[in-house]
């Protein structure tokens, strides 16, 4: 059995334990709220390109001058997957999730005989890939979002990725993220960034309404390969922003529910050895008294 | 009550403005346009610039843009701009120290992407100074 300090310490130093994550707790919830605004803010405009592209695309479906970002290379040899993970560790199963999806992706890729490069946005996404796929990261980016991402943040990233594809580095981009779901649960996220698909998970309502839109025609000016070529590269950005975002409230939902059930569980602790150390408090006095009756009645 | 459109400024962190308007003159990278009801759909880039929005008649809130695209349909003017500050915000002082910052990146640029981001810069700041300057 224990003696009575060490219980007493060991209460002391969970109860210390305690104290921080429910600390971290807070500090997760807070800054959830503005990681939500912000992605919230940010939807309109994601949105809007998105149907502003939907046009474009339409107008360019077909016709052979179409700018490869939208077209692709015509090949799917090499990949590029963007991995968005935290800086920080400590909040659940956030990053080891994005990472274990990565892993099964890069597998199904190189058994069907593709070529896989990696870019890790992000320090654990890269720290947990390292060891096993070290040779295929060829770009890592961190410190992003310290006081949430910035659309100059995101944009650089999309430049870059824009001037990896026009030197031929890989045929195929796709972002991986934690989309944000709801506090207790974050979804990991595969959209391809390159070449452009308009998302498909729409619903079908939305769909008519596009549809119908679409139809009639737009005029462009310049006209749609000069506009194109400039939205596209911009586009990119867009969509990293928005991967960002997403990962930047997924991350402190994550953080906020880990912390939740480390508090819950310190707590729990707490009382199993609370009980435990009155136990062997009230047995020692006992066993005292005992020894003083059974001492007194031998005279 | 005359027709209106809706019109939205948009900008990658936020919406910046919406509400229905009366007209909305739009910088277009092949010349300013007018949008009224009932335009006809047109995209377009946006050259860095000023918006002006109308309404019952007279100009109601000025932004300045730092380029972006513009759809129109009949009844809606959207514009994804890349920055946007009301014009209030735009002043001789803020848009030379722009310009000088965004001149010496143009010098210290090592790669490509740098030199290009930062010459759009430049392109910005020279436009905020034209604006500034009226």
């Amino acid at each position: 059995m224990a003696s009575l300090k060490s219980l007493r310490l060991r209460i002391n130093s969970v109860k210390q334990t305690q104290k921080i994550t429910s600390a971290m707790k807070l500090v997760a919830a807070s800054k959830l709220r503005r990681a939500q605004e912000a992605a919230e803010a940010a939807r309109p405009y994601a949105e809007r390109m998105e149907r502003m592209l939907g046009s474009l695309a339409l107008a360019m479906a077909g016709r052979e001058d179409a700018p490869r970002l939208l077209s692709g290379t015509g090949n799917d040899k090499s990949h590029l997957i963007v991995v968005c993970t935290a800086d920080r560790g400590l909040c659940g199963g956030f990053n080891s999730s994005i990472v274990r999806g990565v892993r099964l992706k890069i597998q199904e890729l190189q058994n069907s005989g593709k070529n896989v490069k990696i870019y890790t946005v992000g320090r654990k996404g890269r720290e947990q890939l390292r060891r096993e796929f070290g040779e295929l990261i060829i770009e890592h980016k961190q410190g992003i979002g310290r006081r949430g991402p910035e659309y100059s943040e995101a944009s650089e990233i999309g430049e870059q990725l824009t001037s990896m594809f026009e030197n031929e580095q890989f045929d195929v981009c796709t972002i991986v993220y934690n989309r944000f779901h709801s506090v207790m649960s974050q979804v990991v996220t595969f959209q391809q960034l390159i070449p452009f698909t308009l998302e498909e998970n729409r619903n079908q309502a939305e769909e008519n309404v596009d549809q119908k839109e679409l139809e009639s025609a737009y005029d462009f000016e310049p006209d749609e390969t000069v506009i194109l070529e400039d939205i596209l590269p911009r586009n990119l950005g867009v969509q990293v922003f928005r991967a960002l975002l997403e990962n930047a409230a997924s991350e402190q939902g994550a953080r906020m529910s880990a912390m939740d059930n480390a508090t819950r569980n310190a707590g729990e602790m707490i009382e199993k050895v609370t009980l435990e150390y009155n136990r062997s408090r009230q047995a020692q006095i006992t066993k005292e008294l005992i020894e003083i009756v059974s001492g007194a009645e031998a005279l | 009550m005359a027709d209106t459109i809706q019109f939205e400024l948009v900008a990658p962190e936020n919406l910046i403005f919406t509400g229905d308007v009366e007209l909305v003159v739009v910088p277009g990278s092949e010349g300013d346009f007018g949008v009224l009801p009932g335009h006809a759909n047109v995209i377009s880039t946006v050259r860095p610039g000023v918006i002006e929005i109308h309404d019952n008649g007279e100009l109601k809130d000025r932004y300045f843009v730092s380029g972006g695209y513009a759809e129109v349909t009949a009844k809606r003017c959207t514009i994804l701009s890349i920055e946007a500050l009301p014009i209030s915000n735009v002043s001789e002082k803020v848009a030379k120290e722009r310009f000088d910052n965004a001149e010496t990146e143009v010098n210290n640029a090592n790669t490509d992407i740098e030199r290009e981001r930062a010459e759009n810069n430049l392109n910005v700041a020279r436009a905020m100074m034209e604006i500034a300057k009226n």
